[in-house]
């Protein structure tokens, strides 16, 4: 007989969870009653960056070491990933904030001005020196979301709005969750999406800066991501003309060119995150609970799902459990 | 140990609560610093309904005395308003009082300062001004009613350490009985015991602890340098000195010059 799971919520960790499970042959019930992938979730605002190497600047190596599980478990999820690693670089006066960026990070070479003019010739025109983060990838997260979806769907995966909880229950809701794991809670984070063809890029760049940190992932047709402020707060609503002013500015400190870009969207949300901001796979009334995933949805969400997978089917007992 | 409005503080030691990886690591990391006084921003985290609330309840878990700041407060009235804001907040008549006059340099406008700390102190707040070590701004200060200086050592976040240490010195000699605490822009913990060493009550620091590679490890270290400066305060230290004095007799040699 068909094993059966349901798993409440179709954000990234939803539906990577859906795809490992039914992947495994399980009968696999999502129930969202948002619908499909959309606004109403943090998954949607995300950079898409599959950026282990530089999230270790700051993150645990937990982050790391399963992050780096990240681009093959897309890229065979039949998603479009792009391999062309990440870009860092620094400001005139904030130069040595690169060296210990480097000293923090690896999988890294250092390009003087002329390797940085044929890695990113628009960057060359501002920046003397950058670090290449060789090992890292990136995609674009709503195509990714959405056809995950249709392609679960379209194989028999059940999407519902509302429902019965069939077999065992996977609690992937996010933030939502708040009402069964107290310890979870909302850090802010706003972006920015413009259009400009002035300015090319073929990879994530990041600024460093001690104050107003940035990244700018390109998406195609002109299209650039900013992001992302990191704010204490539970809030999910109100981007403000302080943090969108940041990141504007930020990006244009990156390149002039990006002044005369157009504004396409403001995005606001939370993370949900525990307190010492990595994930969590939670044991509590039977129910197994995937949160926490802070900043790094779709970097942690494909070893999420594996380690999901090998409890539910396995009964292996995850590296990163509790048990509430 | 330095006594603020009254109040028995039981380290040298303040330390902000901004920019650390995670709150675990703020947890660790104040843990091992012992130190008394948590500062907290309350600006940027005031959102509708509390917003903020999760990330503070864990603040207020630390058991350190709470002392909520303006930080980011470019005007008088915002200011004002943001330490309204913070006595409802966190029920406390304490306000580290910021007001930026230059968006780069994070320098205090001092004319600025000294108008909101009249306000505050007129209000019933226990003023704590973030400051530069100008002494006719720091008189002007304890004149509306502060009972504490916080002059910083250099800009925020530059880790530079004590700039003008005559001015830091003067402010000392000039105000004995004034708690002085050096504010910002120290970046390792021999700046701190500098600090201590010339009879400062405590220093505040956020960066570089958050921002080290291993927060809490630093935190500790700060807490031994704050130590190892008030011991030596109180050990009474030498003056410098530009002749050579070898502290072996120099019995049955001859005298150079």
């Amino acid at each position: 007989m068909t094993q059966t799971v349901t798993i409440l919520g179709s954000g990234v960790v939803g539906l990577t969870v859906a795809a490992e499970l039914h992947g495994r042959g399980y009968a696999v019930t999502v129930i969202d009653p948002n619908g499909a992938p959309g606004p109403h979730g943090c998954s949607w605002w995300a950079g898409g960056m599959l950026a282990a190497d530089c999230e270790g600047e700051v993150a645990e190596p937990v982050v790391v070491r399963l992050g780096r599980e990240a681009a093959e478990w897309w890229q065979s999820a039949g998603a479009e990933i792009t391999y062309n690693g990440s870009v860092v670089v620094a400001l005139g006066r904030d130069r040595q904030e690169l060296d210990r960026f480097a000293r923090r990070t690896e999988n890294h070479k250092l390009l003087s001005r002329s390797d940085l003019a044929e890695v990113e010739p628009f960057l060359a025109e501002r920046f003397d020196r950058a670090l290449l983060m060789t090992q890292e990838a990136h995609l674009n997260p709503r195509p990714t979301l959405l056809a995950l979806r249709s392609r679960l769907a379209a194989e028999g995966v059940s999407f519902v709005q509302s429902g019965e909880e069939h077999g065992q229950a996977i609690d992937c809701r996010g933030l939502a969750a708040q009402d069964s794991l107290p310890e979870l809670r909302g850090v802010k984070g706003e972006m920015v999406i413009i259009r400009t063809n002035d300015v090319q890029l073929d990879r994530p760049v990041r600024l460093l800066h001690p104050r107003f940190p940035l990244y700018i992932v390109p998406r195609g047709d002109g299209v650039f991501m900013l992001g992302a402020t990191q704010i204490e707060s539970g809030e999910r609503t109100r981007a403000t003309v302080r943090s969108v002013v940041e990141l504007l500015n930020a990006a244009y400190a990156l390149h002039p060119a990006f002044g005369e870009a157009e504004l396409l969207e403001i995005g606001v949300d939370a993370r949900p995150a525990f307190p010492d901001n990595l994930p969590r796979i939670t044991g509590k009334d039977g129910t197994i609970y995937v949160n926490g995933l802070f900043r790094h949805g779709y970097l942690l969400a494909p070893a999420m799902a594996r380690m999901v997978g090998e409890l539910v089917i396995d009964g292996k007992t995850p590296e990163i459990w509790h048990e509430a | 140990m330095p006594v603020f409005y009254g109040t028995d503080i039981q380290s040298r030691l303040m330390l902000g609560t901004a920019q650390y990886p995670s709150p675990a690591i703020l947890a660790d990391a104040f843990r091992r610093s012992k130190a008394g006084i948590a500062t907290v921003s309350v600006r940027r985290e005031s959102g509708g309904e509390k917003a903020g609330q999760a990330f503070w309840d864990l603040i207020k878990e630390l058991d350190v005395a709470l002392l909520p700041n303006t930080a980011g407060c470019h005007s008088v009235r915002e200011a004002v308003t943001t330490a309204h804001m913070a006595r409802e907040l966190f029920d406390t008549r304490w306000i580290k009082l910021e007001v930026i006059g230059h968006a780069d340099t994070l320098q205090p406008d001092v004319f600025g300062l000294v108008e909101a700390a009249k306000i505050l102190t007129e209000d019933g707040f226990q003023v704590f001004p973030y400051c530069t070590e100008d002494l006719v701004l720091c008189d002007k200060l304890l004149e509306a009613g502060c009972e504490v200086l916080m002059p910083w050592g250099a800009p925020i976040g530059t880790g530079l350490g004590l700039n003008n240490i005559y001015g830091l010195r003067s402010l000392r000699a000039h105000f004995p009985d004034v708690p002085l605490v050096v504010d910002a822009g120290l970046g390792v913990p021999s700046q701190a015991a500098q600090a201590i060493e010339m009879g400062y009550d405590a220093v505040l620091l956020n960066t570089a602890v958050a921002k080290a590679g291993e927060p809490a490890a630093m935190a500790e270290a700060f807490a031994l340098a704050v130590e190892a400066g008030a011991l030596a305060y109180q050990a009474d230290p030498m003056e410098p000195r530009d002749m050579a004095a070898p502290s072996t007799p120099v019995i049955g040699k001859a005298f150079l010059e």
